[in-house]
């Protein structure tokens, strides 16, 4: 076999079932081979678009998605993506085509020298060199992307390697690295530890992230907290963990959340964070955070740990097998009374939003489109206006919660909700995004049309780059600048030149009629909503 | 802070820069560095000296730890280790400075290992303070060129090892 069919049968050997990406010279020999197998190859409209597919796809599949470009601009395209990956810790592989082995290094036609661009923002990378190694690095690859903390693995793979013979493809049962053994279980003693914290504790919380999800640990971290009446508060990413409607659930934290589940937070005197990084957004003054509280920070990662804020009792371990761990003991201790008083704070201190009655209200539709959607269904949310009336509102239930929370990458939604809907076919998928970033991305209406995706496209239209606007007006007094869209396209004619079905919510009194007939449609949608431009999220 | 990084890594193409690009990246201090083959092949022995703060020192070891090319990391101070550097100068001289050039070399251990009429090159191996000490008192004189390899460090030997 040649290199280009390993990689193929190596894909195949670790069930893949679509390859994202973009051809180029330097990648056919591997779309060639991959034409001869059962994998889907999905031809997207720019790599960036094909590497949050495959993000997308791996969120809800929990499997890491997989993206194939070529070499130069083909692989620089795609930087963005694997940057998004990294930050959000999601598993994705991301095979780039290159020059000929001879060449690399001579500055040649589309010759990028990828692997050192990404090296800051990859969980790891590979310049193959001989095709016999393919099957080794392919299933380390996959091994390094979908362990531990998990994230993008890079694997260049010059033209040259993609022809030259390589042998038999021999399946490969386990990896072998010396240097890369995540831990998994949480040390006994640190375990604990925070049992007798928490025996002790008086207003306890406990304040879910990604890392929850990515571990797949929500029913044992919910068993939990449901055990002790635990109050838990959720980052952005760790929206999904719990139902948003679950009695001991009150809300997402940090500078777009909650100001009542901030206050939570603040009153705590044992916080436990799990799968969190104590980031900016997350937390105000993160150094501060263990002045008057004591911090159990819980990660696989163990770099992240006393790297904002410094924790009084370490775990380093896989939450799922920590949860199980903590599960096993039996306290005597119950903090209804404290829970009580956060859920008097939520009901009373709710933020009223200022409804406007100018054009639509994003902070209703928002709330009564989630209430109507499926248990299961998929919402991403892009990055914006739109993505904090998403956090605030989407009344989670069991279905799944995407969006770029790290890196805040625009246009990331459609492309994710695509590889998402493969993930995931049947199940209704919600994309909201605002005017700027949908124009980012108008080609991948083509794909998700073509592949008669079940997305329902929400299209906050307020005319202008609201999230920058918003800013603007608090930080500039009111000296917008560079935020006006103007000339904005017609969106009934872009969803006709796509054939996809459209629609316009112009008003409050719309909204009921309006989500009754998004989601009674089977297939694409794409759904116009006015916004008042001056509808800020901060108030 | 001081502190003295010995980190086992794979010995490959790329792992330095590897290395080195965290150092940037996280805009961490590097005041020395040198790498070289161990007596396994196939495993190369980076020895990195840093200045910061406590928490940044941690965050090297954890961050350097983090690398998938990283081995092993191990940590200590410059007094719990055996610590050498070498240096080369080169001095242009004139005839009545020749004297009190050798006492200096003679007073430190330092060898001449080249000259001519208007030129030396001295030579040290030894700690950094010594390093830094012959420095210091050949400084008034007209130093041409000086090129030195960074910090090399091992562990001192313990009893039961």
């Amino acid at each position: 076999m040649n290199g280009a069919e390993l990689i193929v049968k190596a894909l195949e050997a670790e069930n893949t079932e679509y390859v994202f990406g973009y051809p180029g010279v330097s990648i056919c020999p591997f779309f060639d081979s991959l034409s001869r197998s059962k994998i889907k190859g999905i031809l997207m409209r720019n790599e960036q678009n094909a590497g949050h597919a495959a993000n997308g796809y791996a969120r809800v599949s929990g499997k890491p998605g997989v993206v194939a470009v070529s070499s130069g601009p083909g692989a620089t395209n795609l930087i963005t993506a694997i940057a998004t990956a990294f930050a959000d810790s999601i598993p994705i592989i991301c095979i780039t085509g290159q020059v000929p082995c001879e060449q690399i290094g001579s500055d040649m036609f589309q010759e990028a020298d990828i692997i050192g661009a990404c090296e800051s923002f990859v969980k790891y990378s590979y310049s193959v060199r001989a095709a016999k190694d393919i099957p080794r690095i392919m299933k380390e690859a996959f091994y390094i992307a979908s362990t531990g903390r998990k994230g993008p693995v890079l694997i260049d793979m010059p033209i040259d390697i993609q022809n030259a013979f390589g042998g038999d493809f021999t399946k490969i049962d386990k990896v072998m690295l010396r240097t890369y053994k995540p831990t998994v279980k949480g040390h006994a003693v640190q375990i604990k530890k925070v049992l007798k914290v928490l025996s002790e504790a008086k207003r306890p919380i406990l304040c879910v992230g990604g890392g929850v999800i990515s571990s797949g640990a929500q029913n044992e971290v919910t068993a939990f907290a449901e055990k002790y009446n635990l109050p838990v508060v959720s980052t952005m990413m760790g929206i999904g963990v719990m139902p948003s409607e679950h009695p001991l659930y009150i809300g997402m934290v940090g500078n777009n959340g909650k100001k009542y589940a901030n206050r939570a937070m603040n009153e705590s005197d044992v916080l436990i964070m799990v799968g969190a990084r104590v980031a900016d957004r997350a937390v105000s003054q993160p150094d501060l955070i263990t002045k008057d509280k004591i911090l159990v920070h819980i990660d696989v990662d163990p770099a992240e740990i006393g790297k904002n804020a410094g924790p009084s009792i370490p775990i380093v371990g896989d939450a799922k097998a920590i949860f199980e761990e903590l599960n096993r003991a039996e306290l005597s201790c119950d903090f209804k009374e404290w829970l009580d008083r956060l859920v008097y704070y939520s009901k009373t201190r709710d933020e009223k939003t200022e409804s406007t009655a100018k054009y639509v209200d994003p902070n209703a539709f928002i709330k009564e489109l989630s209430l109507a959607l499926d248990e299961d269904a998929v919402y991403v949310a892009d990055v914006g206006q739109n993505q904090i009336y998403s956090c605030g509102n989407y009344v989670v239930k069991s279905g799944h919660f995407l969006t770029s929370g790290g890196m805040g990458t625009m246009g990331y939604s459609l492309p994710a909700a695509i590889g998402a809907s493969l993930a995931a076919p049947g199940r209704q998928i919600i994309c909201t995004v605002g005017d700027g970033a949908i124009q980012m991305v108008l080609g991948e209406l083509s794909v998700a049309s073509l592949l008669n995706c079940n997305i329902k496209i929400i299209i906050m239209d307020n005319r202008c780059l609201g999230m920058i606007r918003e800013y603007q007006h608090t930080h500039y007094e009111n000296r917008y600048n560079m935020v006006d869209l103007m000339n904005l396209p017609d969106y009934s004619l872009i969803a006709k030149a796509y054939g996809i079905p459209f629609m316009r919510i112009s008003a409050n009194n719309e909204i009921t009629e309006s989500v009754k007939k998004i989601l009674s449609r089977k297939g694409m949608l794409i759904a116009q909503t006015d916004i008042d431009a001056d509808a800020f999220t901060a108030n | 802070m001081k502190r003295i990084y010995s980190v086992w890594v794979e010995n490959r193409s790329g792992v330095l820069s590897k290395v080195a690009g965290l150092f940037s990246r996280r805009s961490y201090n590097i005041d020395s560095l040198t790498v070289g083959e161990t007596q396994d092949k196939t495993v190369s022995n980076m020895t990195i000296v840093s200045t910061g703060t406590k928490h940044t020192l941690e965050q090297i070891e954890k961050q350097l730890n983090k690398k998938l090319d990283v081995i092993k990391v191990r940590t200590f101070s410059e007094e719990n280790a055996i610590c050498r550097e070498v240096i080369l100068l080169k001095i242009k001289y004139a005839s009545q400075e020749r004297r009190e050039l050798m006492e200096i070399c003679e007073f430190l251990k330092a060898d001449i290992v080249d000259a001519t009429a208007t030129h030396m090159i001295i030579t040290l191996c030894d700690t950094p303070d010594r390093i830094e000490k012959l420095l210091s008192m050949l400084r008034k004189f007209n130093i041409a060129e000086i090129s030195r390899t960074g910090t090399l460090a091992m562990p001192k030997c313990s009893e039961g090892e």
